[in-house]
């Protein structure tokens, strides 16, 4: 093996129930380098480093660091061997200090076997100054800028000495002048031989800092370029560059009346000035990248989270939605990106799982009536083809893809007009992908106004009449299904150009 | 001859899961029963059927509380105020219930129907419940501190309302805790036994609760709110409301327990109930009911009351010491918990 390579992947593969995440992907890192690492959300790149953390085990292929077979099992094996990882959603510990932060897990000990907390605290001191980082040991996390975890994090990994340093999407949280100073961190850390492997979506930041580029597409390894032979096209060329097949087309339906119009949607800090409408019949595809708002304006809508500014007209009558009470009362139904936190009630039969939402209909006399439930519910289960061995099994002993028809379901026997679908075919299989987008279909032929949440985008294009892209909290372009291209989306969500925003009429 | 072979092992396959899942779903009412034989062979008087009846009347009090600890639990919460509500019932209903002419008459010369306690009781209960609910669901005050406040703050009310036993109670009140109907089950060299009050109530509030839980709208929300909240919530339901519904349940059924126990003691004491609260929490974790909300039934709380009940009750006639039965009691509660813990892997 060559002496310059610190980490070579080989043959990584990994499924989780119902979708392959990886599958033979290769990844070899220089000695002191900067490698980025991209691709669409879901291609793979997490995955690929959650498994060099020790977070993961794959199901076939090796690992050699610094040329020898490794085995992470944990993430604490991992930072033995050298090798931390920044996350993108930071875990600091939020009433400890800076420096018990820091030193987490390997404190230095005094007399007694106590925490030396002075030697601790000078050590961090050291360590910050080193880095040019200007903040107090002592201060709680909690006390911290996001900027300024996201320091502490870097100062932490940096601690423990690693020769190959993770870092997911470090900038997605902080300003430019911060990014600068990362920046010049990471250039640091290169000129001392470590490595670094760069997770971002941001074309910029890539060109600016990185010496290697790996492409994840659909957990395969597409391809790894120097940085310098290789251009802002080819990238996002590469990132995308699946054929459209028509795996999921959106079949015709007549597109009516405006049903949903929303105007000015703000909650500050979050998301800014959001308006659209979607008309009946119609598939309004939300494209954009992870933190880029999606979630919180269809969460906004739906009475989940205080509005700060924004109006919301359903069928020509402006509506107030305080609560998802509310929300469903109005016709809207929701069915949430995390199925597990936010959706399945995991310790339930399948059956208060469907009919949840909907008891009040099947209430006589103040006692349920078992019996128009149960028919229902077999209904529904031949309707959607859900595979339960009975209405009495747990849901969370179901596949991702026949919980996801349990939910959709809850939602369609509240009859909503508007279905808002964040992430619907996110972690199940192809089978259960294609019934879905038929479903949608059905849907939208039976007059029902969708809103689609989906990181992918083959199915924004595939299902959307019309594409809302969102970049940084705001509206980046909307984009008819004749003019979309997955590269026009793409730009629009990365905020590489600026998107004449048709105004909603 | 291969065939033979897999349809062999397929059947002892299925037989094997059908019988774990058996052991599974039935293991406490199968604990039960093993108890209950034990018992009556180590024991001569633990069969007498007056004794049974005895073991069912002594759970009745902490039972009807652990109905609605259940649905407190069932929601993720619990309820540390249910001795202490049952003793502020109790001085209060009592003190309605004295024959005016006691000597001791907090009220002398009143005479109340008897009705007028009882629903005194059942309304303190139903007040303190719905307060400590509208701490949970409004002030998002955590369910251990809210109750644990009222538990201090009921007892300590009951206390200043009668620092004394009140006693000299009414026939009539009196019955609800010491009568019987139906005495007519024949035992020898015996009066005839019948039903004690105690256990009727017990058995309706039982069957009620069942009944609500399974086949209203309302006791399927409990299940969701304990379920996943988050996910109950965006289904539309008024989380907030069903959770003070829920504690006012498990308040108005403290009410009635100390409307009962004051009943069966003759007197309304501020001291009753002291650690009933614990004893309806064991009754209803033993049964089955989680922790961590959403899973829990009332056949099994009572089981649990039942195997409790059973437990005080045989080693008393074993002449065990009361020491040892309080650590025999808690080594239970926690296997029944390693059990529930595993039985959900």
């Amino acid at each position: 093996m060559d002496d310059n390579v610190i980490l070579q992947m080989e043959n990584i593969s990994k499924s989780f129930p119902g979708v392959k995440a990886l599958s033979d992907v290769n990844l070899t890192v220089r000695k002191g380098t900067i490698h980025a690492l991209m691709g669409e959300n879901g291609a793979g790149k997490s995955t690929l480093m959650k498994i060099l953390d020790g977070m993961y085990t794959p199901d076939r292929g090796q690992i050699l660091f610094h040329g020898q077979t490794i085995a992470v099992d944990s993430t604490r094996t991992a930072l033995k061997l050298g090798i931390s990882m920044i996350h993108q959603e930071l875990s600091p510990i939020p009433y400890m200090s800076v420096a018990e932060n820091i030193f987490l897990g390997r404190e230095p000990l005094g007399q007694f076997g106590l925490i030396d907390k002075h030697k601790m605290d000078a050590d961090t001191t050291a360590l910050l100054n080193r880095l040019e980082i200007d903040i107090n040991p002592t201060t709680l996390m909690k006390n911290l800028s996001v900027a300024n975890t996201q320091m502490v994090e870097i100062a932490k990994a940096i601690a423990y000495d690693s020769s190959l340093i993770i870092m997911d999407e470090p900038t997605s949280a902080i300003t430019e002048r911060e990014v600068a100073h990362l920046f010049s961190m990471i250039r640091s850390l290169k000129a001392k031989d470590v490595s670094i492997i760069y997770i971002t979506h941001k074309m910029d930041e890539v060109f600016q800092i990185a010496d290697d580029i790996t492409v994840l597409r659909d957990g395969k390894h597409i391809a790894t370029v120097s940085a310098s032979e290789t251009n802002r096209d080819h990238l996002i060329t590469m990132m995308v560059g699946r054929e459209l097949t028509d795996m999921f087309p959106k079949e015709y339906a007549p597109i009516g009346e405006i049903v949903l119009s929303v105007r000015n949607l703000t909650r500050r800090g979050i998301v800014e000035d959001i308006s659209f409408d979607l008309r009946r019949g119609e598939i309004l595809g939300i494209a954009g990248l992870m933190g880029a708002g999606r979630t919180a304006v269809i969460e906004g809508i739906f009475g989940m989270h205080k509005l700060d500014a924004g109006e919301i007209i359903i069928k020509d009558k402006h509506v107030q939605i305080n609560s998802p009470a509310d929300a469903i009362q109005h016709g809207l139904a929701l069915l949430t990106e995390d199925r597990k936190l936010k959706g399945i009630l995991g310790v339930l039969p399948v059956r208060d799982n469907m009919i949840i939402a909907s008891l009040r209909n099947y209430e006589k006399r103040g006692f349920l009536e078992g019996r128009r439930i149960e028919e229902t519910l077999a209904q529904e289960k031949k309707r959607l083809d859900i595979k339960t061995p009975s209405m009495d099994q747990l849901i969370k002993l179901l596949s991702g893809g026949n919980q996801q028809k349990v939910l959709i379901s809850r939602w369609l026997l509240t009859s909503p007009d508007i279905l808002i679908l964040n992430e619907p075919t996110r972690g199940i299989d192809v089978g259960a992908k294609a019934e879905i987008h038929k479903l949608m279909s059905k849907l939208a032929q039976d007059g029902k106004a969708i809103i689609m949440i989906s990181s992918e985008l083959p199915e924004i294009l595939g299902m959307s009449d019309r594409i809302l892209v969102m970049h940084e909290g705001k509206v980046g372009g909307i984009f008819e299904r004749k003019t979309a291209t997955q590269k026009s989306i793409m730009e629009a969500a990365t905020g590489q150009n600026s998107v004449q925003v048709k105004e909603p009429v | 001859m291969a065939s033979t072979i897999t349809i062999k092992t397929l059947g002892k396959n299925l037989n094997r899961e059908w019988f774990r899942t058996f052991i599974r779903k039935y293991a406490i009412v199968i604990i039960f029963f093993a108890m209950f034989v034990g018992m009556s062979l180590l024991s001569d008087a633990f069969l007498h059927p007056r004794n049974l009846v005895n073991v069912i009347r002594q759970i009745s009090v902490v039972g009807m509380i652990a109905i609605g600890v259940t649905m407190v639990i069932i929601t993720t919460g619990i309820d540390l105020s249910s001795g202490s509500v049952l003793a502020l019932a109790a001085v209060f209903a009592a003190s309605l219930a004295q024959q005016p002419g006691w000597h001791d008459a907090k009220y002398p010369g009143l005479m109340l129907p008897v009705i007028v306690p009882i629903v005194v009781a059942l309304v303190i209960g139903l007040l303190c419940g719905a307060i400590n609910g509208g701490l949970i669901a409004r002030f998002k005050i955590p369910p251990f501190i809210a109750t644990l406040g009222m538990m201090t703050v009921a007892r300590g009310f009951a206390l200043l309302y009668s620092d004394r036993p009140v006693s000299g109670l009414s026939d009539s009140y009196n019955f609800i805790g010491q009568g019987e109907i139906l005495k007519v089950f024949p035992v020898p060299n015996q009066p005839p036994l019948g039903l004690p009050i105690p256990i009727i109530i017990l058995a309706v509030v039982a069957v009620s609760a069942h009944v609500m839980l399974n086949h209203t709208r309302f006791g399927r929300h409990i299940y969701a709110t304990g379920g996943n909240e988050q996910a109950a919530l965006i289904s539309g339901l008024n989380v907030g409301r069903i959770k003070i519904g829920v504690y006012a349940i498990a308040g108005l059924l403290s009410g009635l327990a100390g409307l009962v126990l004051s009943s069966r003691v003759g007197s309304g004491q501020p001291g009753l109930g002291v650690g009933y609260e614990l004893d309806a929490i064991a009754s209803a974790v033993i049964g089955g009911t989680s922790l961590s909300g959403g899973v829990g039934t009332i056949w099994g709380t009572i089981i649990g009351a039942l195997i409790i009940g059973v437990l005080n009750n045989g080693l008393d006639l074993l002449n065990v010491s009361a020491y040892w039965q309080t650590i025999i009691k808690g080594s239970i509660i926690v296997a029944a918990v390693i059990v529930d813990e595993r039985k959900n892997r």
